[in-house]
């Protein structure tokens, strides 16, 4: 990826919807776009985008997630930057990607992607240094910041700058911000009783904060812990924080 | 000690997260545990730098680990320190009661020991009429209700104060109820006092065993690792073969973080140096000192150089501490020695993974348990790995038990997922059909069932993100 210069912007990157995202929240996804798009980047959607493997990866099925992330490493040719609106498919490129072809004879190809692979956020904040500017009205909200984002991708501050620049967006913050939502991928479905047990908790300590929304990174947590929430009847909803961000800042 | 037949975690976790008198105690433990240890590593720059350290110092000792132990053996002996070799448990046992035998010992007095644990020495021994009694106040108390350790390091943990008051009071010859703690402390005090000057031997773990100078390292807080090992005229200490560092200078990064890990303490209240029996003059100390090395499988895992990494804990417990799984379930769910996230890698290990498959997969693999190694074992990763290990029975594998959980139907579950992922035309019409169709599919549906229990079903939108993004006029390649 060429480096910025003289605070001039990157121009043009890829975006990666990531299956979650395509299928459940593709509002989210489209807000990613326009974004991006509203500062000052040219967005190119790969064709053939499916999936970066991260299930199959998780589960110890490495033939069928390399068979996977093979087709989709092919769908990056240009040096540009990689962006997706989801910390764990980032950090799936970014950290997991390289040892899923670890001794193959694509790796240094993973190895390269992985420097130009960002979170959506994160590249919002590190490279664009997006200006945004509070059309709503007053909310509290909270954060729940996505292992994968944290922990692979490095991504914990960039939301929070970006809900900062919001005059009228009050950030309440988990009392365990930084505890697993109980998701997990496969997790949530292999070991239910598990799973379950942390997203009650975490629901609790959404609704506790009074926020009128609990936002994500990541599609993954956001239907788990607003599954939950909205099973359970009563707390705030769940929303992806692209379609937060775009929603507060230009008018429908 | 290996189990004979599987064990359900599932079964067992579900059975730890319905008790919600357990899922307290754990979670108030786990809290103080995590704000001490966060309160000692306030630089996160030093941590960084030190953990680095550690990491780096166990890798290279575990690179070195055949010649090390072979050093470890000459110094020791130097120092009057015999060592036994045991490749299982059974021999461990074995050679331990061989040592109490010949010096006709009956009762014997212990210093906290996982290893012993591993061998369930305890039981092992009052099969053979020898009494081995617990001096750590944790393991005394779960000693007197027959139970296992719940924590590596408080194995006393899932039990509160009123539990324990309970069991003194059960329990102990004589004792009244009272649920004050430093009068139940002075009761297994008063019962311990009288026994490391009774009992013939007594026993330890090792936390550093050094090669250079064939130095034992012990690290405890109630002074019971001391007396154990220097009171009675035997002592025999336990180790894993994996617990040997190459030189002094290498202990003290590693003791700093074992206790700021562990307790959130910067030193802990004793640190035993053991290098020897009492030599010619001296007033105290045991007249013989014993090591038994044991090696249950780790020798197997050395052989692998990425499943090496397990062998580098220093067991301080932090995974645990800070693993939403243990959180919420507690040490016993596991029915292992070693609980949480590095048991969840090292049983599968020791035992099979077709006989333990189940407990990779005990984590969401959130990250937590790594992210506070103090050792950097990359706990996620081998999880990872250990799962693929189950289900697949690769060439040249040293794995345990390799390919014994393969699921004909999982198999055929990800040859399918791997199929319409890898092609992107069929990957649009399933999108199509599932963005369509989503809302008809039951609640009930497999594997959608056991997300519904407690969650809404999710909503799929009408149309993906790649049909609007391509109607908006994004350019697509």
């Amino acid at each position: 990826m060429a480096p910025r210069e003289g605070g001039c912007p990157v121009r043009e990157v890829y975006f990666y919807a990531t299956c979650l995202v395509d299928l459940f929240f593709p509002d989210a996804g489209m807000a990613g776009i326009e974004l991006l798009q509203s500062g000052g980047v040219r967005v190119v959607f790969p064709r053939g985008q499916t999936c970066c493997g991260q299930p199959a990866f998780n589960c110890g099925y490495w033939e069928e997630a390399r068979a996977v992330a093979l087709r989709q490493m092919a769908l990056f040719p240009r040096d540009l930057p990689v962006v997706l609106p989801s910390g764990s498919c980032a950090g799936m490129m970014k950290v997991h990607w390289p040892e899923l072809f670890h001794g193959q004879p694509e790796e240094a190809r993973a190895r390269a992607l992985a420097g130009r692979v960002f979170e959506l956020t994160q590249f919002l904040v590190d490279e664009l240094d997006l200006k945004l500017e509070d059309l709503g009205e007053p909310v509290r909200v909270t954060l729940h910041p996505s292992c994968h984002a944290q922990r692979d991708q490095g991504v914990l501050d960039q939301p929070k700058a970006l809900l900062r620049q919001l005059a009228n967006v009050e950030l309440a913050p988990l009392a365990r911000e930084r505890e697993c939502c109980g998701f997990g991928g496969a997790f949530a479905v292999r070991e239910p009783g598990l799973s379950e047990a942390m997203a009650g908790d975490k629901a609790e300590d959404a609704r506790a904060t009074g926020a009128a929304l609990v936002l994500s990174t990541d599609g993954g947590c956001l239907m788990n812990i607003g599954g939950t929430l909205e099973k359970q009847g009563f707390g705030p909803a769940a929303q992806h924080i692209a379609q937060f961000l775009w929603e507060r800042t230009h008018a429908r | 000690m290996p189990a004979e037949m599987e064990i359900d975690f599932l079964a067992s976790s579900t059975r730890a997260l319905g008790d919600p008198q357990l899922r307290r105690n754990f979670r108030r433990a786990m809290d103080g545990l995590l704000a001490k240890r966060a309160a000692v590593f306030p630089d996160p720059a030093e941590w960084t730098r030190l953990r680095a350290l550690g990491g780096a110092i166990r890798a290279k000792n575990l690179l070195k680990l055949p010649e090390l132990l072979e050093q470890l053996e000459r110094s020791l002996t130097k120092n009057g320190i015999t060592v036994h070799w045991a490749r299982t448990t059974a021999q461990a046992n074995r050679k331990v009661l061989e040592l109490l035998r010949a010096r006709g010992v009956t009762a014997l007095v212990k210093g906290k020991s996982m290893v012993s644990e591993e061998m369930g020495l305890n039981h092992f021994l009052q099969e053979h009429g020898i009494e081995s009694l617990e001096s750590d106040l944790g393991e005394y108390i779960i000693q007197l209700d027959g139970e296992m350790p719940s924590h590596i390091i408080m194995p006393a943990i899932h039990k509160n104060k009123d539990q324990i008051a309970r069991t003194f009071s059960q329990k102990i010859k004589d004792a009244k109820y009272t649920e004050e703690v430093d009068e139940l402390t002075a009761m297994a005090r008063a019962v311990l006092r009288r026994k490391f000057f009774e009992a013939g031997a007594g026993l330890s773990g090792v936390n550093f065993a050094v090669a250079e100078t064939g130095t034992l390292c012990l690290v405890e807080n109630e002074g019971n690792g001391r007396m154990s090992t220097h009171v009675p005229p035997l002592h025999i200490a336990l180790m894993g073969l994996e617990k040997v560092v190459e030189s002094l200078e290498e202990v003290a990064p590693l003791y700093s973080l074992l206790t700021r890990s562990a307790t959130g303490q910067a030193i802990s209240t004793y640190f035993n140096l053991i290098s020897g029996p009492r030599a010619g003059g001296e007033q105290d100390g045991p007249r013989e000192v014993h090591l038994v090395i044991l090696d249950n499988g780790r020798a197997r895992i050395f052989q692998d150089p990425e499943l090496r990494a397990t062998l580098a804990c220093i067991r301080c417990g932090a995974c645990m501490n800070h693993c939403p799984v243990y959180t919420r379930i507690g040490g016993h769910a596991y029915e292992a020695v070693y609980p949480g996230p590095i048991g969840s890698i090292l049983t599968p290990q020791v035992e099979g993974v077709g006989l333990r498959h189940e407990l990779p997969h005990a984590s969401s693999l959130c990250g937590a348990c790594a992210e506070v190694c103090p050792v950097q074992i990359p706990i996620t990763h081998l999880l990872i790995r250990l799962r693929r290990e189950a289900s697949h029975r690769t060439a040249g594998t040293t794995v345990l038990e390799a390919g014994e959980a393969r699921s004909r139907l999982e198999d055929l579950a990800w040859s399918v997922w791997g199929w319409v992922l890898s092609h992107p035309a069929a990957y649009r019409l399933s999108a199509w059909c599932a963005t369509r169709f989503w809302r008809l599919l039951p609640e009930g549906a497999p594997v959608l069932a056991a997300w519904t229990r407690s969650r809404a079903k999710p909503r799929a939108a009408g149309q993906s993100l790649q049909e609007r993004a391509r109607a908006k006029g994004v350019p697509h390649v």
